[in-house]
């Protein structure tokens, strides 16, 4: 029986491909821990509410309502978006309440796990891949509620619907890439958290989310360089049946992530035990 | 347990520990700055910084030790001696700031038990929780998940949410789950001091179970625990190892008397009757001012009490022997009514006790006067004095008894 050795010391030559491939190996290591994971929260969550899972969808229905109703009051007037404007808002709330929680998935499942992680070794990947796993689940059923809107508005069945969970698999991977770059100091200074909350409100405007990007103008040039509007709009074409427009960005955006997410996993790797030094010191 | 899984290699070094240090901070604020430091200094890679940067101090100090598989090593010394810092590093949730660890096989950790658990979900539910962060497969759960139960004793309340279950069946369960791991390095904190009587005994024949082939680093303040099963023994003090070696019963003496405490407290008196002086006769004072005996010598104490007013009964004088643990270990056989005279002021009496069998160690005397019959105290303080019995023999159990071996055979 060969024994696995571990060697624990300061003098650590970083070597990326190594570190990306244990990375990689505990990730997928993991997937019971992960799973087991995802559903002890999940269970624990809605055994202990009546309203389960509209809370999921709450936030981005309340925020399609009131702008649904602005534009229907007149109090403001927007440009014409081709579909329905319910579909559109709420599909762009939706879409954008994934990428919100996909951004904030890694540093609220790393420290929720602050209690174990200062006491047991576990593969710490495990708990960025519960993360997804929630998002997964919430994203899903969310889904299914775009789904009725889409038949309760007319805008009927179009075979690229079948097509929207790639979207949505790209906002999470967008969301859980950018989050996951922001965890090992937002397990450090509270700041962090409030920074992305506080931030995401402000960015919803440069993001087609609830209006369509303008024809000209400043918010023209930020909306089309913002990196997600691509995920936005294209998931949005997916859902009405109309020939994706930012096909080309949203497929250049989901290949910058993808070499961005194995950084940040070996990032990640690198700084849990330097946070959780700080954690339990 | 699997008792028969054979022994590989028998005499290998599973734990080899080397110049290891580690250092904290005691500023959270500069701390936390530390922490981005190393976090930009950790992604570069750099192996700089060795020195203690301003509110640093070194938690852990130049450890070394190697432990092989069938041996344990006890880590013993007062709260905040650098212990549970080092358990850390060697269980790999923290890197060291200098030295190496080298582990090999499989570590099992017995820090926290029932970690993972949710209160809101079920025993059984958790059963799988923990056992996940554990290291176990579903199938592993699965297969022992009835060995589980059994073991913590939970069959009736296994399907009640955890939130409802007793501090002590809580720990019962985790431990349940900790104990089928099959490691080869086993590392134990101070765990195992929740749950009643017979769940202790439990874990201590599961771990004696494990000790054979495993190596085992033991954490734990209670000494007896430590010299029952510890082969090695460091000592450690603000970080550093004050003392390490085979020596187990010395390192004990050595943290004992760092808690060495001669303040005696008066816990009850009603003004009858006032202590003046206790003294063992016969005594050498060893540097520390303790004083000494050889084992099986005779212990005589001189005690001298003052009356403060008028007292209508003999006061029956109880003499209670304590170990360093605070265990009570015997009582002295009390005065008569007849043995002492109330006409004078002061009331002076000894106790001798013939061939003094306790074993090696330090022992403290509580002392009370109380009503004959009713058992009313007059007075009682704690810790009036303490004395060491000496002898060469380490012996954990508090009496060495006087005894020869002899054979039967006609």
């Amino acid at each position: 029986m060969a024994l696995e050795t571990r060697v624990y010391q300061k003098e650590r030559t970083i070597k990326f491909g190594a570190l990306l491939k244990a990375s990689l190996g505990d990730l997928y290591g993991s997937r019971f821990l992960a799973r087991q994971l995802a559903e002890r929260d999940i269970k624990a969550q809605y055994r202990q509410s009546y309203l389960g899972i509209v809370w999921a969808f709450l936030t981005p229905l309340t925020t399609a309502a009131v702008w649904i109703f602005l534009n229907s009051s007149g109090t403001i007037r927007l440009s014409d978006t081709g579909v329905p404007y319910p579909v559109y808002a709420f599909s762009g709330t939706l879409i954008w309440s994934i990428i919100v929680a996909s951004i904030n998935s890694p540093m609220q499942s790393t420290q929720a796990a602050k209690g174990i992680l200062t006491k047991i070794n576990f593969p710490k990947e495990a708990l960025l891949l519960s993360g997804v796993y929630k998002l997964l689940f919430d994203s899903s059923i969310k889904i299914l509620l775009l789904v009725l809107f889409v038949f309760f508005y007319g805008v009927g069945f179009h075979w690229s619907i079948l097509l929207f969970p790639v979207a949505m698999l790209g906002a999470i991977l967008f969301g859980t890439t950018l989050g996951l770059f922001l965890t090992p100091m937002g397990l450090l200074y509270k700041d962090i958290g409030k920074i992305i909350s506080f931030g995401m409100q402000f960015l919803m405007y440069v993001t087609p989310v609830v209006y369509a990007i303008p024809k000209t103008g400043i918010m023209k040039t930020l909306m089309t360089w913002n990196p997600i509007t691509p995920i936005i709009l294209t998931a949005r074409d997916l859902v009405v049946g109309f020939a994706p427009a930012h096909l080309d960005y949203f497929l250049i955006v989901l290949l910058v992530c993808l070499p961005l997410l194995f950084l940040g996993l070996i990032i990640y790797r690198i700084s849990i035990p330097i946070i959780v030094e700080r954690l339990s010191a | 347990m699997s008792e028969d899984r054979s022994i590989v290699a028998d005499k290998e070094v599973l734990v080899k520990v080397e110049g290891l240090s580690k250092k904290f901070c005691k500023d959270l604020k500069t701390s936390l700055w530390y922490g981005v430091k190393d976090l930009i200094s950790g992604v570069r890679g750099s192996a700089e910084e060795r020195e203690l940067r301003p509110k640093e101090f070194w938690a852990v100090k130049d450890i070394n030790f190697e432990l092989r598989r069938g041996e344990c090593l006890g880590l013993i010394g007062h709260n905040g001696a650098g212990k549970s810092t080092l358990l850390k590093i060697l269980n790999g949730l923290i890197n060291p700031d200098a030295g190496k660890v080298t582990i090999r096989g499989r570590v099992g950790a017995l820090i926290e038990l029932g970690a993972g658990f949710n209160p809101i979900l079920s025993g059984r539910e958790n059963i799988y929780n923990n056992g996940a962060i554990l290291g176990f497969s579903r199938e592993e759960i699965d297969s022992k998940l009835e060995d589980i139960i059994a073991f913590a004793e939970l069959e009736e309340f296994i399907d009640m949410p955890v939130q409802h279950y007793s501090s002590g069946m809580k720990v019962r369960l985790g431990f349940a789950v900790a104990a089928q791991m099959e490691p080869d390095v086993l590392i134990i904190d101070e765990v195992l001091a929740v749950g009643d009587l017979g769940f202790v005994l439990k874990c201590f024949k599961t771990i004696d179970t494990i000790l054979p082939h495993t190596a085992v680093i033991f954490v734990s303040h209670s000494m007896p625990m430590v010299s029952r099963i510890c082969s090695q023994i460091i000592l450690m003090d603000q970080g550093k190892a004050q003392f390490q070696g085979d020596d187990v019963g010395k390192a004990i003496d050595l943290y004992y008397t760092r808690f060495a405490d001669n303040e005696s407290n008066i816990v009850f008196d009603d003004g009858s009757i006032r202590l003046n002086s206790i003294d063992v006769i016969g005594s050498k004072r060893s540097k520390d001012g303790i004083e000494q005996i050889n084992w099986g010598e005779n212990l005589k104490l001189r005690v001298s009490f003052s009356l403060q007013k008028p007292m209508e009964e003999v006061p029956m004088f109880r003499l209670i022997l304590f170990d360093k643990e605070q265990r009570p270990v015997a009582v002295f056989k009390e005065n008569e009514i007849g043995d002492i005279n109330l006409k004078d002021k002061i009331i002076e009496f000894g106790f001798e006790s013939k061939n003094i069998q306790l074993s090696k160690g330090i022992y403290s005397i509580n002392i009370s006067a109380l009503k004959f019959v009713t058992e009313e105290p007059f007075l009682r303080i704690n810790n009036v004095i303490s004395f060491q019995v000496i002898h060469d023999r380490d012996v954990w159990q508090p009496f060495l008894l006087h005894s020869k071996f002899k054979t039967f055979d006609s």
